[in-house]
């Protein structure tokens, strides 16, 4: 049972309430062609084991060479989140046995990282239960080697290896365990991604793998010392390590409530079946025997690389939304909405461009792109990469509408044939005749008409009745295919009922 | 710093090397000899003296990100075991 009051994020056991602290290691992999150490690609679904080089497969006597561009990505990462950059780091040998690792052993950065400590504003989404907007931290961020990929349900008795995904770049970004609810995990890890998407060094997809968290939770009482904490391995959505936290912090209670103690264990979370379990295999895993690489010398930065890293970096998430809302003007949900992905503020920017006049239309372009391109986007079960509209053409629509050309109404009529046919807004408009009309002698005619027609309303009207003035707007609009403007509709109907 | 024989088995254990209790138990003298010759270096005050990491002037090199290795698979999987569909095939290891 969980209390959901205002901002803390509680477990009501049956001896008092417990408080949930959170820890996130967040393997993210880097985007680059090559490997970290080898010069095979890394492209995501390639037949097994054809992106494999000499050293992936760790055959006796190969070297390892560091791409430079996997460091440029780390440094950049950490430059995003306000953190130290080490101009010395090390890589370690991480030595286990597993059938998906060939060294015997993962190159990694145990003692002298590639980043140092940073931080990362969350704001917790009130859907996602109590949590509070704060600075999480993170300790560090390190650089290493991915493992291979096994199956093990293509053969009664084998187990399969493919090795492309085998050396791989990740950087493994941990934070502090300064969380308290799943909310609040749910924030970072999104806050997370977007940044990540933002400065390009990992396309975060988490559904390829591309990013994956390991989730470290412990319970204790409110203001006591840290409990003991686990360690739930692989989690690849927000949502599941949201559910995997409140499972594994109500099984802490649980245990800590019949007078049992928790064990620091590793374990795994069964989003099926919306629970966890221990990991026994892993009982020796945490004997690692690090030392340092001896293939690899320290890793030197420069001034020089690392003030490039920096002068690369795009304007950040937050950054933009504070942009957004102060000099552009946007109401701070549309700021909000748009600048939590990179490839959404991209759309909107070159929306803004190509309308000509970004200072005027922000707002309106902002509306137009949540409610009515979205909207359609949804419908058509399609992300904005691939929307049939280009922001060029969502630019001449709103210009249409901004000149007068097009009423709001005859807007989102052009709008959907745009999206069946793919066609320029002027081209429809063009062709198929729905320009709005301010000519007032052909509107007036049409009111003529009408009133003529509503002899009765019109004596109803001029008798007092002013709720028919909207019976008349409705009666000329129809009349006029929608065509007409609504405002000289509008002024015209108040002259001709007097 | 030296092992006795439960810690000499961990190690096997861990590196994956099978050893009996009677290799065990030989191994546990000669550990503890290497151990004990490695261990003379401890008499050399090395405060404030910053690790080696090469004993000639060197610095790491690193590549630039450009795809120049695979599409090896028959190679890469020539002294496999056991090899099926393109991938290694190795005892069922499953959690």
């Amino acid at each position: 049972m969980t209390t959901e009051t205002a901002s803390s994020y509680r477990i009501q056991g049956a001896t008092g309430e417990w408080e949930v602290v959170i820890g996130l290691e967040v393997h993210a992999q880097i985007t680059s062609n090559a490997k970290l150490f080898s010069g095979a690609s890394t492209a995501f679904g390639a037949e097994p084991n054809t992106q494999v080089s000499l050293v992936d497969a760790a055959m006796p006597g190969m070297l390892p060479v560091l791409n430079k561009e996997c460091i440029r990505q780390a440094v950049r990462t950490g430059l995003a989140l306000g953190a130290e950059i080490n101009r010395v780091s090390r890589f370690d040998r991480k030595n286990y046995f597993y059938a998906d690792l060939p060294q015997g052993y993962q190159i990694s950065q145990l003692y002298h990282p590639l980043v140092g400590e940073g931080s990362i504003p969350i704001e917790p989404d009130a859907k996602d239960g109590p949590g509070e907007a704060k600075l999480v931290g993170v300790e560090r961020i390190h650089v290493e080697q991915d493992a291979g990929k096994l199956m093990h349900d293509q053969h009664p008795t084998r187990s399969y290896v493919d090795l492309n995904r085998s050396g791989v770049a990740l950087m493994e970004i941990v934070s502090r365990p300064d969380m308290r609810s799943p909310a609040e995990a749910g924030a970072y890890l999104r806050k997370l991604r977007s940044i990540l998407r933002y400065v390009g060094s990992c396309d975060g997809n988490m559904e390829q793998g591309s990013m994956r968290a390991d989730v470290n939770v412990s319970v204790r009482r409110p203001g006591e010392p840290f409990g003991t904490r686990t360690e739930t391995k692989n989690v690849n959505s927000v949502r599941f390590v949201m559910a995997a936290i409140e499972q594994e912090a109500n099984r802490q209670v649980d245990v800590l409530e019949a007078g049992g103690r928790v064990v620091q264990e590793t374990r795994l979370y069964d989003p099926d079946r919306g629970e966890g379990r221990s990991m026994r295999s892993k009982e020796d895993a945490h004997d690692y025997r690090y030392f340092p690489d001896p293939d690899l010398l320290p890793l030197e930065l420069s001034e020089a690389f690392i003030a490039e890293c920096e002068a690369s970096l795009p304007e950040l998430p937050d950054d933009k939304r504070a942009r957004y809302e102060g000099p552009l003007g946007l109401p701070a949900y549309n700021a909000a909405v748009i600048t939590a992905d990179v490839e959404t503020a991209r759309w909107f920017e070159a929306l803004l461009d190509a309308t000509g006049k970004p200072e005027t239309m922000a707002k309106a372009a902002s509306n137009w792109l949540i409610s009515d391109l979205f909207g359609a986007l949804n419908r058509l079960g399609k992300g904005i990469g691939e929307s049939p509209v280009s922001p060029a053409q969502g630019a001449e629509l709103l210009n249409l509408v901004a000149d007068g050309t097009l009423s709001g109404t005859l807007a989102k009529q052009v709008f959907e044939i745009m999206l069946e046919t793919g066609d320029d807004p002027s081209k429809i408009v063009e062709e198929r005749g729905l320009k709005q009309t301010s000519d007032t002698g052909a509107i007036e005619a049409i009111i003529a008409q009408v009133m003529e027609a509503n002899a009765d309303k019109v004596a109803e009207y001029r008798g007092g009745k002013d709720k028919l003035f909207g019976f008349f707007v409705g009666q000329t609009m129809k009349a006029m295919g929608g065509k007409a403007n609504p405002a000289v509709v509008n002024e015209l109907l108040k002259k001709a009922l007097g | 710093m030296s092992v006795d024989a439960a810690t000499v088995r961990k190690i096997a254990n861990l590196a994956r090397i099978a050893v009996s209790d009677a290799e065990a138990d030989a191994l546990v003298p000669e550990l503890n000899t290497i151990l004990g010759f490695v261990e003379q270096l401890g008499e050399v005050d090395t405060s404030g003296v910053a690790p080696l990491s090469a004993v000639i002037p060197n610095h790491l090199r690193m590549r630039e990100d450009v795809v120049t290795d695979g599409g090896i698979r028959d190679a890469v999987l020539a002294n496999a075991p056991q090899a099926e569909h393109g991938f290694f095939a190795v005892p069922k290891v499953i959690e």
